[in-house]
C-alpha cells in the first residue's frame, strides 16, 4: 500500500479578478516510512496539496488517498491517522505548553503518558518552558511544541508544511535531526519547505513550481541528472566578476551561490582556460575556476528556465 | 583620499524589557554604500535592535545615531531618511501597482512630476509597465518582492532596511533580489539585511552575527570563516549560535 497517492489533483481559486490554479494536474505518490519532500517556492502548490491530503479542502479533480484511505469517503480515518502541522502556526497562544499537549491528546482519545516515548526528545527540551504560554514561545520552540502536538496521538504519518520556515539554521538543523529519528519510528514523513539545502535530507524529492512538479526523485538522481558541466568561479569583485561573465557570449547562466558564481556554458567544448582567459582580459583579479558537482538548487534553477 | 562615511553607529546600546535584556549593550558601525548582514538565531535581539534603529522602538540606554539622526531625540527625521521592507509587510494588495508607487511616493514627500518619472523607470526597469494598472495581489511573490523593495528605496534614503527579503522566494528570483541590492548600494544607497538563507550572508561586505542580545563577531565573511576555521557562513553560524543559552 502507498502512503500517499495523488492521481491528477487540480486545484483553483477563484477571487473577485481571477483564478489561481495552485495545484496542476498533479500526481505523485510516497511510500510507507519514506521522508518525501515537497521542494519549492512559495505558490508552488504545497499547502493546497497538504490541505487536500489531510481533508481539510476539496480538490477541483483527481482523486487522492492516505494509507489507502480516499480523502473523500474516509476522512474521519485519515484525520486519526494523520499527524499534521500546518504552516502558520496554530495551536492555542492562550493555553500553556503542556495545556496544549493535554488538548490535543485529549481530542484523538488518549493522554500524554500513553504516547510520551514517541514525543519525550523533543518534549524534553519543552519541559522547562511548560507553563508557558504557547504564544510566548520562540520560533524554533513553537515548532517543536507543533511538532509534539502533532504527534502525540500517534499518527502513522505526518505532514509538515514548511515546519523550518524563518526558523534560524540551527534550529532548523536540530529539527531535521528529530525527523530523521522519528522515520526510525516508521512514521511516513510529507514535509515541505523552500530550503533547497533541505532536499538532501529527504529520501525522495518533488522539485515544485507554480502548482506543477518538474521532477520527482531521490535527491541524489536529480543531482546526477543535471547534465551540464557546473563551474565554481571567483574573483576579487564578484559584483564585477558576475557582469563579466553575464556578457560572455559562452555563458548560459551565471548565478550567484554564496561566495562564488556557479556557471554553465552553452557549448561543451569551452573549457575552464577559455574562461580564465576571458576574465583575465576584462581584468579580472585573483580569478579561480573549478569544476564542482551542482547541488538540487542548481538542479531546480535549472529545470526552472527549461 | 576618500574619508570614510559613517551612517549608522551605535555605543552600547541597549533594550530591556522588565528583567529581560533583550538587546545588551551592542557598538558597532556601518559604512555608506555598505552592505550589513544582521543575522542571528531566533530569538538573540535582531528584531529588537533592528526597531530601535529605524526609531520605533526606545532604546533603554546606549546611543545610536542612524543617517545622522539620533534614535531617541530624531525618530521622526530617522524616519524619512530610511526605507524599510519586510517579508511580512510589502505592499498594499487591494490597490495597483501604480497606487502603491503613488502612496509611497506621496508619503515619502516627493513631487507629482518625480513620482511621474519614478513611477515610469521603476515600472520599465521592472519590466511591469503593461501590468502597472493591476492590483498588486495578482503578482506572484518574487515580483511582489522587488517591486517592494523598489519602493522602500523610491526616495533614495541613505539606508535601507531589509528584515528577511526573500523568506520563500524561488532561487532565480532571489538571486535577481541580490542583484538590485547590489545596484543600491552601488548607487550608494546602505543595505542593512537580514536573513536565514546563509548563502545570502555571503553576498554581504560585512555580517554580524547576535547571540543573546550581543554581537558575537562582526566581520567580512572571508574573515570570519578564517576565524573561525569554517567552510561556508553556515558552519560560522552553527560554531556561533550552538553555543546560545536562550530562547525568546
Amino acid at each position: 500500500m502507498k502512503a500517499v497517492e495523488l492521481v491528477n489533483i487540480v486545484k483553483t481559486y477563484t477571487s473577485k479578478n481571477h483564478t489561481i490554479t495552485a495545484v496542476d494536474d498533479v500526481s505523485f505518490s510516497v511510500e510507507e516510512g519514506e521522508v518525501f519532500g515537497l521542494i519549492g517556492p512559495d505558490g508552488a502548490g504545497k499547502t493546497s496539496i497538504f490541505r487536500i491530503l489531510t481533508t481539510l479542502i476539496l480538490a477541483d479533480k483527481g482523486s487522492a488517498k492516505v494509507l489507502g484511505n480516499d480523502v473523500l469517503k474516509d476522512l474521519k480515518e485519515i484525520r486519526n491517522i494523520s499527524g499534521y502541522m500546518p504552516g502558520r502556526f496554530s495551536l492555542y497562544q492562550d493555553l500553556t505548553v503542556e495545556e496544549n499537549l493535554e488538548f490535543f491528546a485529549t481530542v484523538f482519545g488518549t493522554t500524554i503518558q500513553e504516547n510520551y516515548r514517541l514525543v519525550e526528545d523533543i518534549y524534553k527540551q519543552l519541559e522547562p518552558f511548560k507553563n508557558r504560554r504557547a504564544g510566548k514561545l520562540s520560533g524554533g520552540m513553537k515548532q517543536k511544541l507543533a511538532l509534539c502536538c502533532a504527534l502525540i496521538h500517534k499518527p502513522k504519518i505526518l505532514f509538515l508544511d514548511e515546519p523550518t520556515t524563518g526558523v534560524d539554521p540551527v534550529s532548523r538543523k536540530e529539527f531535521w535531526e528529530m525527523l530523521r529519528r522519528l522515520k526510525d519510528q516508521a512514521i511516513t514523513i510529507l514535509v515541505s519547505t523552500p530550503y533547497m539545502d533541505e532536499a538532501k535530507l529527504c529520501d525522495r524529492i518533488a522539485l515544485m513550481q507554480n502548482g506543477k512538479i518538474f521532477e520527482i526523485d531521490t535527491p541524489n538522481n536529480i543531482v546526477s541528472g543535471f547534465g551540464k558541466k557546473l563551474y565554481s568561479v571567483k574573483a576579487e569583485n564578484i559584483f564585477k566578476l558576475i557582469n563579466d561573465l553575464r556578457a560572455f557570449p559562452q555563458t548560459e547562466n551565471c548565478f550567484a551561490f554564496g561566495d562564488s558564481l556557479h556557471l554553465t556554458l552553452k557549448e561543451c567544448d569551452t573549457d575552464q582556460r577559455k574562461i580564465i582567459k576571458y576574465l583575465d582580459s576584462c581584468k579580472n583579479k585573483n580569478v579561480l575556476v573549478e569544476r564542482i558537482e551542482p547541488g538540487i538548487e542548481d538542479c531546480f534553477m535549472h529545470l526552472m528556465k527549461k | 583620499m576618500e574619508t570614510k562615511d559613517t551612517v549608522i553607529k551605535t555605543d552600547k546600546l541597549t533594550k530591556k524589557f522588565n528583567d529581560f535584556t533583550a538587546v545588551n549593550k551592542i557598538s558597532f558601525e556601518v559604512e555608506k554604500g555598505e552592505i550589513f548582514g544582521f543575522l542571528g538565531a531566533n530569538g538573540a535581539g535582531k528584531t529588537t535592535a533592528m526597531k530601535m534603529l529605524i526609531g520605533i522602538s526606545k532604546p533603554t540606554s546606549g546611543r545610536a545615531n542612524v543617517a545622522g539622526f539620533d534614535v531617541y531625540k530624531q525618530t521622526e527625521q530617522i524616519k524619512k531618511n530610511i526605507g524599510y521592507m519586510s517579508q511580512k509587510f510589502s505592499l498594499y494588495d487591494d490597490l495597483t501597482i501604480k497606487e502603491n508607487i503613488q502612496l509611497f511616493g506621496g508619503i515619502y514627500g516627493l513631487k507629482d512630476d518625480e513620482l511621474k518619472d519614478q513611477s515610469n523607470e521603476l515600472t520599465g526597469k521592472l519590466n511591469l509597465k503593461s501590468h502597472a494598472d493591476k492590483l498588486v495581489e495578482s503578482l506572484p511573490l518574487g515580483w511582489k518582492q522587488k517591486l517592494s523593495f523598489s519602493i522602500a528605496v523610491i526616495h533614495k534614503p541613505k539606508i535601507v532596511f531589509l528584515d528577511e527579503p526573500t523568506g520563500g522566494v524561488d532561487p532565480v528570483t532571489r538571486r535577481q533580489f541580490w542583484d538590485m541590492i547590489y545596484e543600491a548600494a552601488h548607487n550608494g544607497i546602505t543595505v542593512f539585511v537580514t536573513t536565514h538563507y546563509m548563502d545570502e550572508a555571503e553576498y554581504c561586505d560585512r555580517v554580524s552575527i547576535m547571540v543573546d542580545g550581543v554581537i558575537e563577531a562582526l566581520d567580512s565573511p572571508t574573515q570570519l570563516k578564517n576565524k573561525f576555521n569554517a567552510s561556508s557562513m553556515d558552519q560560522v553560524f552553527l560554531k556561533l549560535a550552538r553555543g546560545a543559552q536562550r530562547f525568546e
